[in-house]
């Protein structure tokens, strides 16, 4: 059960100072949508600014609608709490509490609320979400363990389970693999395309290749210059945006011209 | 000799052979501090330099400590120390020295700054490990069961007996109310300057703190004694003590617990954010948790600097010989008010008892930093 996300000129503030202008998109349910573009261009703040993270920064607060399946999560009796139990996120840097076991971190969202019913136990949840994340395997002797104990890779696909345990319609996923080798971003990878059946997942990666391999369609983001607003220049199934792009600025970046 | 001068003598040489083997018509230059980059393109890069054998430092201290006993024995020292300092000073210069000569500035400079660490390393040592052995000494002597298990009721100064049950029930009391008092206030706060406090209130908030830190003693007691002993709020009591004791601990566990909570990763405090987590549990469950450890270690060292003191103690609950178990009625006894009730009496047997107080004050720290630390290594985040 995963859900439409429409950006309705967005417009996203640190204080006082316009970070990014005027975003209009749409992802699709179902769908994996790549951001791409040069850093400081404002991928990740338009990520963060859909599941309002943004927010959580002093001063930074947003103008303009995210609509989820046509209902705006800027709304004035939205809770930003259950916005993010809604809109999952994966950090860039892997960041399991390090005060609690796998099995803790796994289900440390659904402790922390009580108050929704529940018919699976604990356990069949970490099982679950560890499955769903591909690393139930590699961890099932161990749950008690601490988190911190995994890998770089494990530890960013206990992250996964602990935002997919939740049970999300939305993943938000911040350059998820930009901390790990190429066989845990593999890894990754291959879990973005199986989890795309169940949720909306929006990524953002540096790397165009990644974009190329995972995601349906892909937003490119670019800035005039220092200090100017970032924006969005071109959205489109990311077939087109690598081969064919309709602006300039999306051709030479893809080409690798700068960035 | 610079590293210059270094350079250009090894310039004009440009065999391989001659070039490891640094020529010896003038004084030793400081080898290992620079390969002769400058001499052109084909030569070897020199990896090794010439080093103080292992044992040369400590036959230099030998010698040193060598000179420093004859002159000890020759017995024409002005002061008492002198011989230790003249054998400090005779490693300083034969080590600097020998090291100037074979090794070269950078290994001069690094066996220096070794020699001064390791000083003051021991200087500091010094008092701490001084008072320690001497309080154990003289108070291992009057240990016993009667000392922990009797009152100071009815014995003569004079005479030997009597005990710290009154006194050590007196600081648990006293203590434990300031903990009580102090230590909720004290992380709350600083859980409000670290995560909500933005703006004109917090920063009051951390000035007034700051402030607080400086408080003298006497006047945290003088200050409970004029605002509620003096007004009849209070009697002279145990309360009005851990009162005055938990204005001196909060500043204390303010600052550790906001140092502490500092340095939790913000990454932590997003990744449950982002989980639908609402900010007070976040707080709550991973924020303290993580920082825990070194919140009970600020709270530990708050008790330990309350637990010794005298002054507002003697203003606002004064001495007691007998237990007085209610904390808000009477004076009442405590271990550093007993320790100077002691001392001021004079006696042999009341210094002796003295120090068994100093020794059961000590222990008593240690016991509860111990058990602090053993709570705080349960908590505290696991590695593996």
């Amino acid at each position: 059960m995963s859900k439409q996300i429409d950006l309705v000129d967005l417009d996203i503030y640190y204080g006082d100072f316009l970070a990014v202008e005027g975003v209009n998109l749409t992802v699709k349910a179902n769908s994996v949508m790549s951001f791409i573009g040069p850093s400081g261009c404002g991928k990740s703040t338009v990520l963060r600014s859909i599941n309002r993270m943004h927010e959580v920064i002093p001063g930074a607060h947003v103008t303009g609608e995210v609509n989820l399946d046509g209902e705006n999560v800027y709304g004035s009796n939205v809770d930003p709490v259950l916005v993010r139990r809604t809109i999952g996120m994966v950090f860039q840097r892997p960041n399991p509490f390090p005060t609690m076991s796998i099995a803790d971190n796994v289900i440390a969202g659904l402790k922390l609320e009580k108050d929704k019913k529940r018919t699976e136990s604990y356990d069949e949840i970490v099982e679950k979400s560890l499955r769903g994340a591909n690393l139930w395997e590699e961890v099932k002797d161990r749950l008690k363990r601490p988190g911190a104990s995994l890998s770089g890779g494990q530890q960013q696909r206990l992250c996964i389970a602990r935002a997919i345990a939740v049970e999300p319609q939305v993943l938000l996923m911040d350059e998820p693999c930009s901390a790990l080798d190429p066989i845990s971003t593999l890894a990754i990878e291959e879990l973005i395309r199986e989890l795309k059946n169940r949720y909306t997942i929006i990524i953002v990666t540096h790397n165009m290749q990644q974009a190329g391999r995972v995601s349906d369609d892909t937003a490119f983001f670019n800035l005039a210059g220092i200090g100017q607003p970032g924006k969005l220049i071109e959205v489109g199934p990311t077939a087109q945006i690598f081969a064919n792009p309709t602006s300039q600025q999306t051709e030479d970046y893809v080409a690798g011209r700068f960035g | 000799m610079s590293d210059l001068s270094s350079l250009t003598s090894g310039a004009p040489v440009s065999t391989p052979e001659a070039n490891m083997h640094i020529p010896s018509s003038e004084a030793p230059p400081p080898p290992g501090s620079a390969p002769a980059t400058k001499s052109g393109g084909d030569d070897p890069v020199r990896l090794t330099g010439h080093r103080l054998p292992r044992w040369a430092p400590w036959a230099i201290a030998a010698i040193a400590i060598a000179l420093g006993l004859i002159v000890q024995l020759t017995g024409i020292t002005v002061v008492g120390f002198a011989p230790g300092v003249i054998a400090a000073l005779v490693f300083l210069i034969g080590q600097t020295g020998a090291s100037w000569a074979v090794e070269g500035r950078r290994h001069t400079t690094d066996r220096l700054a070794t020699t001064l660490i390791y000083t003051t390393f021991v200087l500091a040592l010094v008092p701490l490990l001084w008072i320690l052995i001497t309080v154990v000494l003289k108070g291992l002597s009057v240990f016993s069961i009667e000392f922990f298990t009797s009152t100071m009721r009815n014995v003569n100064p004079r005479a030997e007996g009597g005990g710290i049950a009154h006194a050590f029930i007196g600081t648990l009391e006293q203590v434990g109310i300031a903990a009580l008092i102090a230590v909720p206030v004290g992380v709350l706060a600083a859980v409000y300057l670290v995560e909500f406090g933005k703006g004109k209130l917090s920063y009051w908030i951390s000035f007034f703190v700051d402030v607080m830190t400086g408080i003298p003693s006497i006047v945290a007691g003088l200050f409970i004694y004029t605002a509620l002993i003096l007004t009849g709020v209070l009697q002279q009591s145990g309360l009005a003590a851990g009162l005055a004791l938990a204005i001196l601990m909060l500043p204390v566990i303010i600052r550790t617990t906001e140092e502490m909570l500092r340095i939790v990763p913000n990454e932590l405090r997003e990744g449950a954010l982002a989980l639908g987590v609402p900010k007070w549990k976040v707080i709550l469950r991973v924020v303290i948790p993580t920082a825990i450890s070194g919140i009970i270690t600020g709270v530990m060292l708050a008790v330990a600097r309350v637990a010794g003191e005298t002054a507002p103690l003697l203003l606002v609950t004064f001495l007691a010989q007998d237990i007085n178990i209610n904390p808000v009625a009477g004076s009442q006894a405590s271990l550093p008010t007993f320790i100077w009730d002691q001392i001021s009496r004079g006696t042999q047997p009341s210094v002796d008892r003295a120090w068994g107080g100093a020794l059961a004050l000590i222990l008593f720290v240690l016991v509860l930093y111990a058990g602090a630390r053993i709570i705080a290594k349960f908590y505290a985040p696991k590695a593996r």
